[in-house]
């Protein structure tokens, strides 16, 4: 790393007040390595990072599970969260479906040229916290900072690699007719916490996003032993297009009963104002569990025991076998309806 | 939320389908005005409820399917001129025009903002004054007094680079125009409960009386409905064609006084074309003329194309709209015409008639 004392023969740039990021913080100079010296590595503080090299060499010992996710949320900053906390817990979310424990991170950074630097630190320290939380390293990353106007004050992602710990693949593929489904708590509430912070919605709600690392409970249902089939967070597109994605992938029929869904009073309100259905609202701290049926009441006590799978439920079972692949809703008045995943973007209703 | 509760209670349902089959005695046709009400009958299979003499026809309530190619078409060319920004509801954006939709404009560079409220556009007209920002008002009664509200303001604060692209229609010449088609087979209406929260229901007495035919005021939950339901078909069956109020915890007779008081001064009443249905006289609401300085068509030009391409070939939207066809009649539904592929605009709209059947019948599954 550079200590920025040390001769050299490139323009010397003005320092800046510091208090906006420059497009010159990102041209990989100076001013980038002083931007990486003061922000960005002290906070993060990793001896993988400090070294300051290409990438990262590290030892899992064993099969890993890799994903990567791209954070743009809007607003940076909503009730329940930041776009750094989402970051970091997406990815690990991601690798803890895959039945794995996260166990690094690359943090790739795109700034637009005028983010105040506060901000910056405040969502690297939040990056921080929930992997600290998470005991997990982010030991490689990317900076690179775009002109005024051409992002929403920045851009996240994270790339991360986590061991296996589960003894059976988890696989979407794997659920057969007779096995659970749980959900871990109660949906929707990410997707009403990022609309209302909208200043544009004009639309006020107590709702914080339910934005957590399921990480923990995630390694004790394996861990206990639990047939755990599949595991899949609905984040984008909500419970009812992470249902038709395993209905689809396993060529399985899913019965789910609309009224053991826990959703939050809040949360339905909210939907009701909004023309919204929850289960097409994203979570970010949630996941479905497809396990199969003898071990579904001891996989519900385990997550129980968690914060964030206090308000575990089982919404419903894989009935038969189908290769298309279908949901069906069972609603209250004993009607059944498909479920469909949304088709396009979330759409306000007028009237 | 108690109130919600209340009426999707699972124990009122079934007694009203109860009550609903112990009084049907012959074959009947209903028609539910709103699309928020078919979306409602389709979500909780209430049609699936009412024994098999009993016939709901989907009708024409739902706004962003009846807004005429011409007034989507002029809101493409607004969002396309250099300085305008368009503001509309979302459920706008990817409805046809003749060419393209909002979305494509937006995507090649037309500023394109989708908004909650009139107001929201004011507010951007407030905030950018070197620009033209223009609202796309659809909607039927219940989106008036907002309308002319942002208008209203916009006057007295003297915003000039504010105007509204006006589409706004009115349910009553719909019902006449319904109940006046050849053939009609409709006997019975629930009306859409918060537009008569705005408008009253003095205004549907004597489209009843002339017409012989019951009209119920009905809400949007599972036991408004169903009760609408049976208060019209008791109607039919003791041979009485009056206006009936099912939704008085809204809906007063003579409606929001206040409201109603703004929309008049605002607007008047003009013909208007509806997508998928014709010309009607006196269907729609205009700036009246001392607005008329906030006539998006007057900055614009008129609001006046050929149109063209009401829908694609095949494609039964306006049978649909009109109550004539059910979605599930159409040879594309579902096949072809798909929510990310719609050939029509009912297929399009959250408040469409092919929407609801697509959502809650047909979505994933050959099941009907």
């Amino acid at each position: 790393m550079s200590d920025g004392s040390a001769p050299s023969w490139s323009c010397p740039l003005p320092d800046g007040d510091g208090e906006v990021v420059r497009l010159a913080d990102g041209g990989g100079g100076r001013a980038m390595q002083r931007l990486l010296a003061r922000v960005i590595r002290p906070l993060l503080d990793d001896p993988e990072l400090a070294r300051a090299h290409d990438g990262a060499v590290l030892d899992p010992g064993g099969p890993i599970a890799f994903t990567t996710d791209s954070f743009v949320v809007r607003p940076l900053f909503f009730p329940g969260g930041d776009i750094g906390r989402l970051a970091v817990c997406g990815t690990a979310n991601d690798l803890a479906m895959c039945g794995a424990e996260p166990l690094a991170l690359a943090l790739g950074l795109v700034l637009e040229e005028g983010l105040p630097t506060a901000v910056l630190r405040r969502i690297v320290e939040s990056i921080r916290e929930t992997a600290r939380d998470l005991g997990l390293r982010v030991v490689t990353g990317d900076l690179k900072v775009v002109e005024r106007g051409k992002a929403d004050g920045l851009y996240v992602t994270t790339t991360g690699i986590g061991r296996i710990r589960a003894a059976t693949r988890i696989d979407p593929a794997a659920p057969v007719p007779g096995d659970l489904v749980l959900v871990s708590g109660d949906v929707g509430r990410h997707g009403v916490a990022v609309l209302a912070a909208r200043e544009d919605l004009g639309f006020d709600t107590e709702v914080a996003s339910d934005c957590a690392p399921v990480v923990a409970p995630v390694l004790a249902l394996l861990d206990a032993g639990v047939a755990v089939r599949c595991l899949r967070d609905p984040t984008r597109g909500g419970t009812a297009a992470a249902l038709v994605e395993i209905a689809e992938t396993a060529g399985v029929v899913i019965r789910v009963e609309e009224a053991a869904v826990p959703v939050r009073e809040e949360v339905r309100a909210a939907c009701e104002l909004l023309g919204f259905d929850p289960l097409h609202l994203p979570c970010e701290g949630r996941f479905l569990a497809f396990v199969a049926e003898p071990d579904a009441a001891r996989a519900l006590a385990i997550l129980r025991r968690f914060p964030v799978g206090r308000g575990a439920a089982v919404i419903g079972r894989v009935e038969g076998r189908d290769p298309r692949g279908r949901v069906l809703l069972e609603t209250p008045f004993g009607q059944r309806r498909p479920l469909d995943m949304p088709s396009g973007e979330q759409l306000p209703r007028i009237c | 939320m108690r109130f919600r509760d209340e009426y999707r209670d699972p124990e009122r349902v079934r007694r009203l389908a109860r009550a609903i089959a112990r009084t049907v005695t012959r074959p009947h046709v209903l028609m539910e005005v709103c699309g928020g009400q078919t979306h409602a009958i389709v979500r909780f299979g209430l049609d699936r409820l009412l024994p098999a003499e009993v016939t709901l026809l989907h009708g024409p309530g739902c706004p962003v399917c009846v807004t005429p190619v011409a007034h989507v078409d002029k809101a493409i060319a607004i969002a396309r001129t250099p300085g305008a920004i368009l503001c509309s509801y979302g459920d706008m954006l990817r409805v046809p025009g003749s060419s393209g939709d909002l979305a494509g404009a937006r995507a090649r560079g037309g500023d394109v903002r989708v908004v909650y409220s009139p107001l929201d556009a004011l507010e951007i007209a407030r905030r950018e004054p070197e620009r033209e920002v223009v609202f796309f008002a659809v909607g039927f009664e219940t989106t008036a007094p907002a309308n002319a509200m942002a208008v209203w303001r916009a006057r007295r604060e003297g915003i000039r680079n504010f105007s509204m692209l006006v589409s706004q229609v009115l349910v009553p010449p719909a019902l006449e125009a319904i109940l006046s088609t050849p053939g009609n087979r409709v006997e019975g209406f629930l009306a859409a409960g918060h537009v008569c929260t705005i408008m009253g229901y003095r205004e549907y007495a004597p489209l009843a009386a002339r017409w012989k035919v019951p009209i119920v005021v009905t809400g949007f939950e599972p036991v408004d409905i169903l009760e609408g339901v049976w208060m019209c078909l008791r109607q039919l069956e003791e041979g009485r064609a009056e206006v009936e109020n099912q939704y008085a915890r809204s809906v007063r007779p003579e409606g929001n006084a206040a409201a109603r008081r703004l929309v008049g001064e605002v607007f008047r009443v003009v013909s208007r074309h509806w997508r998928g249905i014709g010309d009607l006289p006196r269907s729609g609401l205009g700036l009246a003329p001392d607005y008329a300085a906030f006539d998006a068509e007057r900055r614009f030009g008129p609001a006046d194309g050929a149109g063209g391409g009401e829908a694609e070939a095949d494609c039964i939207a306006g049978l649909v709209l009109r109550g004539e066809r059910k979605p599930p009649d159409c040879p594309a539904f579902a096949t072809r015409c798909r929510p990310e592929h719609p050939l029509g605009v009912t297929m399009v709209s959250s408040e469409g008639a092919c929407a609801a059947y697509y959502r809650y019948r047909f979505a994933g599954s050959a099941e009907a």
